[in-house]
């Protein structure tokens, strides 16, 4: 097992960089989520690692071992791809045991590695079957079964659960999660998914353009975004923009909003400040707001989506449509074309640097 | 519900008829009358023209039998058509790959032309050609002579190498396309899979890429081998005395023997035996993939 060094990598196609001076530092034993919008490079980022395409500048080191000249094959990670990948010529056995036997390990050892694998993932007496045979979750159990059944330094996953299902991508999660702690291996996961990489995740990588936005623990990333991007990529965020005052931002019409974290910026420079939906409380003014909410602004319901546990309103003000989520508390529903009170901490309130 | 479910697939098959009959009676025409008559044929003592006398017998496919000499050509025929499916193995196996795997865009379609340029030659332009490259004194030798230091005397015209030559040239794009179909349907990311697993460029090779090509390279040999075994045109022009083989007397028994009942007959003992061969050879390759 080891830790994943990613120092100052780019990597370009032709005139587009794929990868932009990237660095991470992936710990040893870690569950790290990368996340983007198609394109950003992450999958780009991950054949660096497992090493199928070398980067242009800049260092990869895996367990402290610089590996630029180490092909893939001696690198000792596993790799679950998208799309499975699994040997449609081979037995689920086969498929897994073929990292083993390539090795040239004994028979006899060779297939009681491979039942423990496949009783890790569940799929213990699936081992005669053909590919073609199992369904989608199973396939892809099959293809984590033999990624680790090799014991790698690293297990690297390329939006494994993107074929699957609602219900079944999140027994996945679980499953995954589960193995991943119990072997306890540096795991590398690339998603589509932000809900995926903040409940699975240790630390959460945002990629942009090739460029790393904003790297940290999920409640960091969630909680302080440092970029407009970073705040609506991962999550709903309402953004106000306007000019910095010292402890927050004004508005255009002179409307001051105060945010508790954030870069101290010069007062003036321009600036913008990140709230999310459900720390907003809404009210139709007649009941006082909490006392630490000293952010209020008054709008109007455009428009209410009722979802069961909560409802998402959207309020307009000054020509910007915010959004509230109301857990369903039982208590009054607001209607469309309601004035009313929106107001909120400043400790929920994240400032940001104009990008 | 039984009764309308059968009424049901029967019709199905109706609507297709019309579709079906030009095919049908295309194979008619053009292989199951000629073919049937070549039967007839070969049960002959003499062709029925010329108000000639004829009468039933089994004497043509008892000469195969008689005679060693045609057991000695079909022997080396099936050695030709083996060395020669070998040979395309060999060659059209790595351009096959090369071509799906290795190249993209416009070189990929440059080389693919160059591959299947010898389908849209005349063949005996091909042949004669290769006469010209091979002899002593053509191209070959008079190229190398120019490159070499001392003095080398190449001449590979009227021998087997030549017939050889000729016939994988002719042949080898049968097996780079089957090959080539059956290369490009495999994934990258198998290979990748594989390599991630520890195994190196030779083992991927190995284990996945020529299992998952076998059904190529079984449909490749299938269409060279059997026309390979039959040929008659290039082990003449380029094999001279050396070119005698089961196809060639088998041409000579039509073209200028005129005893097509006995050709007949040794057609269709070959027919038979590549028949055969094909049944007890590809369940045993696909096994083995
Ligand atoms: N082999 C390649 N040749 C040329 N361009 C490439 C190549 N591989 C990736 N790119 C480009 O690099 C950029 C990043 O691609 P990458 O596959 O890493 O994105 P991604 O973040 O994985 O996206 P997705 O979520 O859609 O999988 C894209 O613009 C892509 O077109
Ligand atoms: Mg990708």
């Amino acid at each position: 097992m080891a830790g994943v060094q990613v120092a100052n990598v780019s990597r370009s196609f032709g005139a587009h960089r794929a990868l932009d001076n990237v660095s991470i530092d992936f710990a040893d034993g870690g569950f790290y989520a990368l996340l983007g919008p198609s394109g950003s490079g992450k999958t780009t980022l991950l054949r660096q690692i497992a090493g199928f395409d070398f980067p242009d500048t800049g260092r990869i080191a895996i367990g402290g071992e610089s590996v630029e000249r180490v092909p893939v094959e001696k690198r000792r990670i596993g790799m679950v791809f998208q799309n499975y990948a699994l040997f449609p010529n081979m037995s689920v056995a086969d498929n897994v045991a073929f990292g083993l036997s390539v090795r040239g390990e004994p028979k006899a050892s060779i297939a009681a590695e491979v039942q423990r694998a496949l009783d890790l993932v569940q799929l213990g007496k699936l081992g005669g079957r053909r590919p073609h045979q199992l369904s989608g979750g199973q396939r892809q159990r099959v293809a984590l079964a033999r990624a680790i059944v090799t014991k790698p330094r690293v297990l690297l996953l390329d939006e494994p659960l993107g074929a699957l299902d609602k219900a079944l991508r999140v027994d996945m999660q679980i499953e995954l999660k589960r193995i991943q702690r119990e072997i306890g291996i540096t795991t590398i996961f690339v998603t589509h998914d932000q809900e995926e990489a903040l409940t699975m995740s240790d630390r959460i990588g945002i990629l942009r353009d090739g460029r790393l936005v904003q790297e940290g623990p999920p409640e960091e990333i969630y909680d302080r975004p440092q970029s407009e991007f970073a705040a609506t990529f991962l999550g709903d965020a309402n953004i106000f923009r306007g000019d910095a005052t010292g402890n927050g931002i004004r508005l255009p019409d002179g409307t001051t909003i105060a945010a508790a974290s954030g870069p101290s910026l010069a007062a003036g420079a321009r600036a913008s400040c990140a709230v999310r939906p459900e720390r907003i409380q809404i009210s139709t003014g007649a009941a006082k707001p909490d006392a630490d909410n000293a952010n209020t602004l008054k709008g109007q319901v455009s428009k209410r989506i009722f979802a069961g546990n909560n409802s998402t309103y959207f309020v307009d003000r000054d020509g910007q449509t915010l959004k509230v989520i109301v857990q369903n508390t039982g208590a009054e529903r607001l209607a469309e074309g309601q004035p009313v009170v929106l107001s909120w901490s400043p400790d929920s309130t994240v400032l940001i640097a104009a990008g | 519900m039984a009764d309308q479910h059968a009424i049901g697939s029967r019709r199905g098959l109706k609507p297709a008829l019309p579709l079906l009959l030009p095919a049908y009676l295309w194979l008619t025409v053009a292989i199951f009358l000629p073919l049937s008559a070549m039967v007839f044929f070969s049960f002959m003592t003499d062709l029925p023209l010329a108000g000639r006398e004829w009468a039933f017998t089994l004497d043509n496919y008892a000469a195969f039998f008689s005679q060693s000499l045609y057991l000695t050509l079909l022997l080396a025929s099936l050695r030709l058509g083996l060395e020669v499916t070998l040979w395309c193995v060999v060659i059209g196996y790595p351009a096959a790959y090369v071509l799906a795997k290795v190249l993209k865009g416009r070189s990929r379609e440059a080389i693919f032309l160059l591959v299947i340029l010898p389908f849209w030659s005349n063949g005996l332009v091909r042949i004669f050609s290769w006469a010209m490259v091979l002899r002593e004194g053509g191209i070959l030798d008079t190229a190398l002579n120019a490159v070499l230091p001392f003095k080398i005397n190449i001449d590979l015209m009227y021998s087997y190498p030549a017939v050889i030559i000729g016939l994988v040239h002719s042949y080898v794009p049968y097996m780079v396309l089957t090959c080539y179909l059956t290369l490009q349907a495999i994934d990258d990311s198998l290979i990748e899979a594989g390599r991630s697993l520890g195994a190196s460029r030779r083992q991927v090779l190995w284990r996945v890429i020529i299992p998952l090509s076998m059904p190529g390279l079984i449909a490749g040999a299938a269409l060279i081998f059997v026309p390979v075994v039959g040929s008659f045109m290039e082990p003449r022009i380029l094999g001279g005395r050396t070119g005698t083989f089961y196809g060639t007397v088998i041409e000579d028994q039509f073209v200028a023997v005129f005893n097509w009942p006995l050709g007949a007959a040794l057609s269709f003992i070959l027919l038979a035996v590549v028949l055969v061969i094909l049944a007890v050879a590809s369940p045993m390759l696909k096994r083995a993939a």
